[in-house]
């Protein structure tokens, strides 16, 4: 997988308008993504594997997240990009369920609206949201993509190798330091992916571009999302 | 007819077009989307909001001869419109649908019965104004354009 996400990022776009679904196939073709489209957030859990295991195992431990991963998303997906106004599951709702699957959390989401509601686009970003574009989506939303595949293509090769960690794995209460000093080379890598952001959100709508200085700000970030596993050096 | 004098006379009636306000710079975007990989991406993309539209019209009419009108459900059918015009770029089409749902929000039968018919009017504007678009560009292609 880590050496498969060398080659083209794949996004999940979801959208009940045929319309906006053909556009967005095409904006992000365009930009040299490849394109899965569904007409529904039903259809896209069904997509990543996760129908009907929705609430599921909320705790799997942290060494058998990869595997887990392999086993239900057969095709990876780098970012999920949903439209929020959709009859049965909202875009809201895909997102909660996508954040609260263990498998798929780490999964990049972008939220997209015809409306300008402050409200729901701060819930939205609040609840892990990377974006918010307000539609009708044009190529230099899109342009603001890549730092957030980046960032999930770096944690998906943080979790490619776990084996040489079996022991950190099951310790995940280990103190934070051990696993920085470990994690030394990788991290200046992530650093400057999250430079390379904070640069690309310097034209991002403020409350946007307030989450993410904010993020890159917190020392939270520098350290991978799941906290049992740690890198190979 | 020459080809040149024919590429001339498109972009003249495009430019008209956006000046009239029956489009607006999304249109454009549609446009820098198509090249060799999707040659026929604006047409094919137009052609999906006229059946959209014409789908969503015949349902907004049906919609609104009800004894009692459902307020929200008409809401809902120009939400979507609002949205695929403004897709596409079809800015006069949107403004309408702007309206439009102020006057559902207001639960304004009246006020919906006019935008109703400015809509269906708009629509067949921008569809006819788009239809000559096409045919002129079939034309430069004939032309060996």
């Amino acid at each position: 997988m880590g050496i498969a996400a060398e080659a083209q990022f794949h996004v999940l776009a979801v959208d009940d308008s045929v319309i906006d679904r053909k556009m967005i196939e095409r904006l992000l073709k365009v930009s040299s993504f490849q394109v899965t489209t569904v007409d529904s957030g039903s259809k896209a859990l069904e997509f990543l594997g996760l129908m009907g295991d929705v609430h599921g195992n909320p705790t799997i431990q942290s060494s058998s997240v990869s595997s887990h991963v392999h086993h239900h998303q057969e095709v990876e997906v780098n970012l999920i990009i949903t439209d929020y106004c959709m009859p049965g599951m909202t875009g809201y709702d895909l997102l909660k369920k996508i954040k609260e699957s263990s498998s798929l959390k780490d999964i990049p989401v972008v939220i997209m609206s015809s409306e300008n509601v402050p409200s729901r686009i701060n819930r939205c970003l609040e609840d892990g949201a990377e974006e918010f574009f307000l539609k009708p989506v044009r190529l230099s939303d899109v342009n603001r993509l890549k730092p957030h595949l980046l960032k999930s293509k770096f944690k998906a090769q943080q979790q490619q190798l776990p084996q040489q960690e079996e022991l950190e794995q099951k310790e995940p209460d280990q103190p934070q330091q051990k696993q920085q000093q470990q994690q030394e080379k990788e991290e200046e890598e992530m650093e400057s992916i999250e430079q390379k952001v904070d640069e690309q959100e310097q034209a991002v709508q403020s409350s946007v571009k307030r989450k993410i200085v904010e993020e890159s700000l917190s020392p939270e970030r520098t350290r991978p999302r799941y906290s049992g596993l740690t890198m190979a050096t | 007819m020459d080809v040149v004098l024919l590429q001339r006379r498109f972009s003249e009636y495009l430019t008209s077009l956006f000046n009239e306000g029956f489009l607006d710079e999304q249109f454009k975007q549609l446009q820098e989307l198509q090249d060799e990989n999707s040659p026929d991406f604006v047409f094919e993309v137009v052609t999906l909001f006229f059946e959209d539209s014409e789908r969503l019209l015949n349902e907004l009419a049906k919609a609104l001869v009800q004894p009692s009108v459902d307020f929200q459900k008409v809401d809902a059918h120009v939400h979507q419109l609002k949205g695929s015009s403004s897709s596409i770029g079809a800015g006069r089409v949107k403004d309408v649908c702007i309206h439009f749902r102020n006057f559902c929000e207001e639960q304004n039968i009246e006020g919906c019965l006019r935008c109703m018919q400015q809509i269906k009017h708009e629509y067949s504007l921008v569809k006819n104004k788009l239809e000559n678009l096409f045919r002129l560009e079939q034309q430069i292609i004939q032309a060996g354009g």
